[in-house]
């Protein structure tokens, strides 16, 4: 149950979408995410819709993933859902017993709130499922690029990021094998109050401490012996430069943003 | 042949350390082009250490250490040595830096300013002589140790490396995971031409080497080939080694008075007996 986080989930493929530049899927995600805040119509919701659902299908990711990708926030979603639907006040009352009350705003709102959370994440999502971690840095690396003139170590902040992203599934495994391990040994970390619980981590997260400073110093020892050198003179694999898949991407959502700021 | 690892009086003593006993203690070794040099010995024996010299991992507390010709405690030669001498280490999951298996093999060129069209190529080519081909899009975390170790193998390999050395790189793994990188081992020596140098405490992998050097103490004990050195019974008792199966049997039955020649591996045991049966 532990490996089911799927955050910076790549999904490996040969589409129009994996092949867009990777800073183009950055910016548009971004672009989508601020926009998804001004909508205020069912057809401006329906646009970004479409657009995603177009995005998913290009893409070929298949609907098992893209919905793993949201499913985490399928809870949230629900409370945030029940917590609107009851606490926002209307006047046309839908529903009444004692002193629940319902109302249509609310249920519309509720409803909105919910939409909306899902299209955020369903964007980021997009992103991520089609592009790879490393791509990902490397995309936010050109684009920061300007700020190394300031003294600003852009090089090194993406590269610890895909690191981070690198270790998250080892260290995950490494999290499930020390827990099986206590609990082999009498460990508890089910039972008991919230003080006790996190008291009950104590035995877990010292050792997995312990294992990722050791991690750390191995992997820049082989960093090293692999002619690491800091971000100066380096090159990349794979560099994606603009297409015109990117304009069709950019004029699709730019599309979108225009139909919303009319005010639809 | 042409040295191309030459040390000499070799000493190295790590700074943390009371200063007792120096973990390298004056080694001079002596590696000749396309060999495959086994480093034997036990935990503490500086065997690690002294791989870590070869590419200027560490440099020498009191002596000279030559890699591909050059010195390794001048600054300027250190990227120089670190791409003609690879090292693939212990932990696989420890030395892959990125989230998919080629882009980690590209690490390696990627640093050394490689054009981009031409790291591609070497990244397949790399991957291609570990047999690993198949797995340029997949995610490293996916792969079994084997599998993951030989990633790291392509990983040195796409840098052109005219040495390779192995630094207890089959410790971790499972026996068919051993059986794996070994046979890529031999397969870059015997095919690929490259030198190598495995360091390792399992007498079973240093079958095939073409010299074993067996440590002890931060000291090169003694040399030899895989069958002189396995014959030598007090000297393997003193290096706190474990002799293969196949070398100790055919040591006893010889103690018992059948001697049946020299065996490394279980199949010439099993010749060994055959034939020595036959002649009674």
């Amino acid at each position: 149950m532990i490996k089911d986080i799927t955050l910076g989930q790549y999904f490996p493929g040969e589409s129009p979408i994996h092949k867009m530049d990777a800073r183009t899927k950055l910016i548009l995600t971004l672009v989508l995410i601020v926009i998804i805040f001004f909508v205020h119509t069912y057809i401006g919701y329906l646009c970004v819709a479409a657009l995603l659902v177009l995005t998913a299908v290009i893409s070929k990711v298949g609907a098992r993933f893209v919905y793993n990708g949201i499913k985490p926030i399928l809870p949230i979603a629900l409370f945030t859902f029940v917590i609107n639907l009851f606490f926002i006040s209307g006047e046309t009352v839908i529903f009444e017993w004692r002193f629940i009350k319902i109302t249509l705003e609310g249920l519309r709102q509720s409803v909105i709130t919910v939409v909306r959370l899902v299209l955020l994440v369903l964007s980021s999502t997009m992103m991520t499922l089609t592009t790879s971690p490393m791509e990902l840095t490397t995309a936010l690396e050109r684009l920061l690029k300007p700020l190394s003139k300031i003294g600003f170590p852009v090089h090194e902040i993406a590269l610890m990021m895909s690191i981070a992203l690198r270790f998250i599934p080892t260290l995950l495994e490494e999290t499930d094998k020390i827990m099986k391990a206590q609990t082999a040994r009498g460990a508890d970390f089910e039972e008991g109050g919230l003080i006790k619980k996190a008291k009950a981590l104590v035995p877990l997260l010292v050792p997995l401490f312990v294992s990722a400073f050791r991690r750390a110093y191995d992997l820049a020892l082989a960093m090293e012996a692999r002619c690491y050198n800091g971000g100066e003179g380096r090159t990349k694999m794979r560099v994606s430069h603009f297409h015109k898949r990117d304009l069709f991407a950019f004029a699709a959502v730019g599309l979108v943003v225009i139909v919303i700021a009319l005010g639809y | 042949m042409e040295e191309i690892i030459r040390s000499e009086g070799l000493t190295y003593r790590y700074e943390t350390e009371t200063p007792k006993r120096p973990a390298l203690d004056g080694v001079d070794l002596r590696v000749r082009e396309g060999e495959f040099v086994a480093v034997l010995g036990h935990n503490g024996s500086g065997k690690s250490t002294l791989a870590k010299h070869i590419n200027a991992l560490l440099v020498p507390s009191e002596g000279k250490m030559f890699t591909n010709g050059l010195d390794t405690s001048e600054e300027d030669n250190v990227i120089e040595i670190r791409r003609s001498a690879g090292m693939v280490f212990q932990n696989p999951d420890n030395q892959i830096v990125a989230t998919v298996v080629e882009e980690d093999v590209a690490f390696g060129p990627e640093n050394l300013g490689v054009r981009q069209e031409d790291i591609i190529e070497k990244v397949y080519l790399a991957l291609n002589m570990v047999n690993m081909g198949d797995f340029g899009k997949r995610s490293p975390h996916m792969l079994s140790g084997g599998q993951k170790q030989r990633v790291a193998i392509a990983g040195v390999l796409a840098m052109d490396p005219k040495i390779i050395i192995f630094d207890e790189s089959t410790s971790m793994l499972d026996p068919v995971g051993r059986k794996e990188v070994m046979a890529t081992i031999n397969y870059l020596n015997k095919v690929e031409k490259k030198t190598i140098v495995l360091i390792t405490h399992f007498m079973e992998e240093t079958v095939d080497a073409d010299r074993v050097v067996v440590m002890i103490k931060g000291r090169i004990e003694d040399e030899g080939t895989p069958g002189e050195i396995f014959r030598k019974r007090d000297l393997l008792m003193r290096a706190g080694l474990i002799p293969p199966f196949a070398s100790d049997v055919a040591y006893r039955l010889k103690d018992e008075g059948f001697d049946i020649g020299q065996a490394l591996t279980v199949d010439e045991l099993v010749e060994g007996i055959c034939r020595s049966l036959q002649k009674d």
